[in-house]
């Protein structure tokens, strides 16, 4: 508390707040020309290279790294690992987030975005796996939504609808895990469409399965290096509980993400084996594909598992992040390096300045409302009311 | 089959508001093959028939009402540069290799128009749909403006207003179809003043060109690009030259788009039905792992209690019995010093009579 009353004293000039200031005027100013000038205006799209990172980046991205929400409830409601229950309300939060922002992204990338109910509500391409992706990710946010709820409830003292919302804890859970498989795999399975156009290395018809499992260790490593951050920054608004968990969620989710990548590691083996693409592994792209293979899975899956060992905390952090950093690069090789590699070197994208100015902008936004609601809700701690019905 | 791929296909554009066609997902994996709407219309493109005059991109840009380009249709030195399709230009045509007679071969491209459209099948508000005339078209009412369309097409054809900022298109050739519905060939093939093109029932083409490789097998290379890329297209093309020399792929593949996401598609209902029973069978194992867990650490603590109670018991008895034991033995070292103090008492009487006058043991004995 007293911590609180003294940043109100403080200068509202404070680096994050200036940084993140800056990125936001910036992000509206382009939101402006977005808006009146089109998508020529701000972004280095073009006929032949129609998705940039506001796909790539902001949406698949976005959802991959927001798995952890359907990954932790999981792991605590329906595997019965009680002892993460802790780590189940930040992470959702993150994913409710997560998953708002890349719905708010998408209304810059496409066409006209007051359109984007139609899919679900006028006319319904069920041939298409956007179609799937869109209900998915439309149905799973208002899971989500439900799921964060309760904090945001107790927070505003509305007993009676939390506690009929909490019942609901274990059919939300499913539901989110089921809605997830489904998304998850089915926006890798958007670039199946497209064998043409996507490098073999990286085209398989494993695509949504690779989607799907990546996706969970992308949510494990997520909670973990969230924690981190959360740690650093919010080590105040945390209770016991969460304070004496935490460590055990690191090292639980850091043995289940080392697990999960060496399968990750072995499946995609499997892919190349069954395409029998060996061969495009000692050209070029051969190297880039295993820089991502190895240095960005392999590899922090093998220190996720020293890490567990050891009980060396940081450790599992760095994994964490190198995970992380794996994911972004292959959702990136997967939409914009390796798709189009066929085209000459002029024609192929890069991202303009104003498409990357969105793309920090929206993060941006998530990181305010984030730290808007830990500051506020019960999300780090329980509230001193519910302590005893969860 | 056929009638249900025609629905299908017929559906994907149906109106706005009408419920959904579930579509059977296993149709396309099933050993059956879609070869066009019967009497469906198309165009035969004999490129080494084209001059590359450029007249039929003047006709698009005029029957589609398209705005004017910088530079002029007559002039030629656009062929310079490889072009592709734009917004503004449905159909674009280009330059290639020398052939054998040391002559430049132009080809035209514009939308195949897709047996089994990639875009159509892409789209998830069904504004792309194949039509009976053989035409892929498009709804501009539906879309979202998602350009999904454009990353599945294999042959890069639509096109996208970027510089509109709200109401933006997707643009592609339709094959004329409001003309051909109105009883015209398309403009393109109106305009070519050297019958490189050929509109006409597909079925139809493809036995023109079969006779035209037949009766000049030294022009034709043997093949009819379009009889069965991607499944087949409306369009086809005649060549002197190998095709990828020509800018055209070989390595499409006979596969139409929608079968390489039939699968993904059909393990969607497998997971909603599955995933219930197994993560609800996950939480009941997990469940009862606590309960029995559970029961059986009140069995142990009441187990251990009831160990505990009899080794106490047993520690009391053995407490007890050497507590009597000590007793016991107190009770024999107060007995026997007792009797040693009285055997004392008794010497030091003896003692005391025999040496009666010592004052100084007198005044010892009083303390």
């Amino acid at each position: 508390m007293s911590q609180e009353t003294a940043r109100v004293n403080e200068s509202i000039f404070t680096p994050f707040n200036v940084i993140s200031g800056i990125i936001i005027i910036a992000g509206l100013i382009v939101t402006v020309l977005r808006f009146t000038k089109g998508l020529g205006a701000v972004t280095n799209l073009d006929n032949n290279n129609p998705w940039g990172i506001w796909i790539g980046f902001d949406l698949l991205c976005g959802v991959a790294l927001a798995a952890g929400g359907f990954v932790t409830s999981a792991a605590c409601y329906i595997f019965g690992l009680k002892r993460y229950h802790s780590a189940v309300r930040p992470a959702i939060l993150t994913a409710f987030l997560g998953y708002a922002l890349v719905v708010l992204a998408l209304h810059y990338d496409v066409g006209r975005p007051w359109r984007l109910p139609y899919p679900i509500f006028i006319s319904q391409g069920t041939t298409s796996l956007l179609f799937e992706v869109a209900l998915c990710v439309f149905l799973y946010l208002s899971v989500l939504f439900i799921e964060y709820s309760p904090a945001a409830l107790e927070w505003l003292g509305l007993k009676k609808i939390r506690s009929m919302i909490v019942k609901l804890t274990l059919v939300l859970t499913i539901f989110g895990v089921i809605l997830s498989t489904l998304h998850q795999s089915s926006l890798g399975a958007l670039f199946m469409i497209a064998p043409s156009k996507l490098h073999p290395l990286w085209y398989s018809n494993y695509l949504m399965v690779y989607f799907f499992v990546s996706s969970i260790f992308a949510g494990l490593s997520m909670v973990i290096f969230e924690g981190t951050l959360a740690h650093r920054y919010f080590h105040h608004k945390m209770d016991e509980t969460h304070l004496k968990e935490s460590k055990d969620v690191a090292f639980g989710f850091g043995k289940a993400a080392s697990f999960v990548m060496m399968g990750y590691v072995g499946i995609k083996l499997i892919g190349i084996s069954i395409d029998n693409n060996w061969h495009y592994l000692t050209t070029g792209w051969g190297v880039w594909y295993l820089f991502e293979l190895i240095g960005f899975v392999a590899l922090p899956a093998f220190i996720y598992a020293i890490a567990v060992r050891e009980k060396n905390l940081r450790l599992v952090q760095s994994a964490s992040l190198i995970s992380i950093i794996g994911v972004v690069l292959n959702r990136f090789n997967i939409s914009l390096v390796a798709f189009n590699w066929q085209l000459p070197s002029a024609e192929r994208y890069f991202p303009s300045w104003s498409e990357i100015v969105i793309s920090l902008f929206v993060v941006t936004l998530g990181i305010v409302v984030y730290r808007f609601i830990v500051t506020r809700m019960p999300i780090f701690y329980e509230h001193p009311d519910y302590q005893h019905d969860n | 089959m056929g009638i249900s791929r025609r629905q299908f296909l017929g559906f994907l554009g149906a109106a706005a508001g009408t419920t959904a066609v579930s579509v059977k997902k296993s149709e396309a994996a099933a050993n059956k093959e879609f070869k066009g709407y019967p009497g469906s219309f198309g165009v035969l493109h004999d490129t080494t028939r084209c001059i590359g005059c450029r007249k039929c991109e003047q006709a698009c840009n005029k029957v589609n009402e398209l705005p004017l380009p910088k530079i002029p249709f007559d002039d030629l030195s656009v062929l310079n540069t490889k072009r592709r399709t734009q917004q503004d230009a449905y159909t674009v045509v280009n330059r290639f290799v020398e052939n054998n007679e040391g002559q430049p071969v132009f080809v035209k491209s514009q939308c195949n128009h897709c047996l089994e459209p990639a875009c159509a099948s892409a789209c998830f508000v069904k504004a792309l749909r194949k039509v009976k005339t053989g035409a892929v078209i498009y709804d501009a009412s539906l879309c979202v403006g998602c350009r999904y369309c454009m990353i599945a097409c294999p042959f890069n054809i639509p096109a996208y207003e970027y510089n509109n900022p709200l109401t933006p298109r997707i643009m592609k050739c339709t094959m004329c179809h409001p003309r051909i519905e109105k009883g015209l060939i398309p403009g393109c093939v109106e305009s070519c003043p050297k019958e490189a093109l050929t509109f006409g029932p597909r079925e139809k083409l493809l036995k023109t060109a079969r006779q035209r490789i037949e009766k000049y097998p030294d022009k034709y290379i043997d093949y009819i690009y379009g009889e069965s890329e991607m499944g087949g297209t409306s369009w086809l093309y005649l060549s002197g030259r190998p095709f990828k020399e020509i800018g055209m792929r070989e390595d499409l593949g006979i596969q139409p788009a929608a079968t390489f996401t039939s699968g993904p598609l059909a393990t969607v209902p497998v997971i909603v039905g599955l995933w219930p029973v197994l993560l609800t069978g996950i939480y009941a194992i997990s469940k009862r792992k606590e309960k029995i867990s559970e029961e059986e650490r009140i069995e142990a603590v009441s187990r251990s209690v009831a160990v505990a109670g009899e080794v106490m018991k047993a520690k009391l008895a053995a407490l007890k019995d050497t507590m009597t034991k000590e007793k016991e033995a107190a009770i024999n070292l107060e007995v026997r010093r007792a009797l040693e103090e009285a055997a004392k008492k008794s010497e030091s009487e003896q003692q005391a009579e025999s040496a009666k006058d010592e004052p100084s043991d007198t005044s010892k004995e009083d303390k």
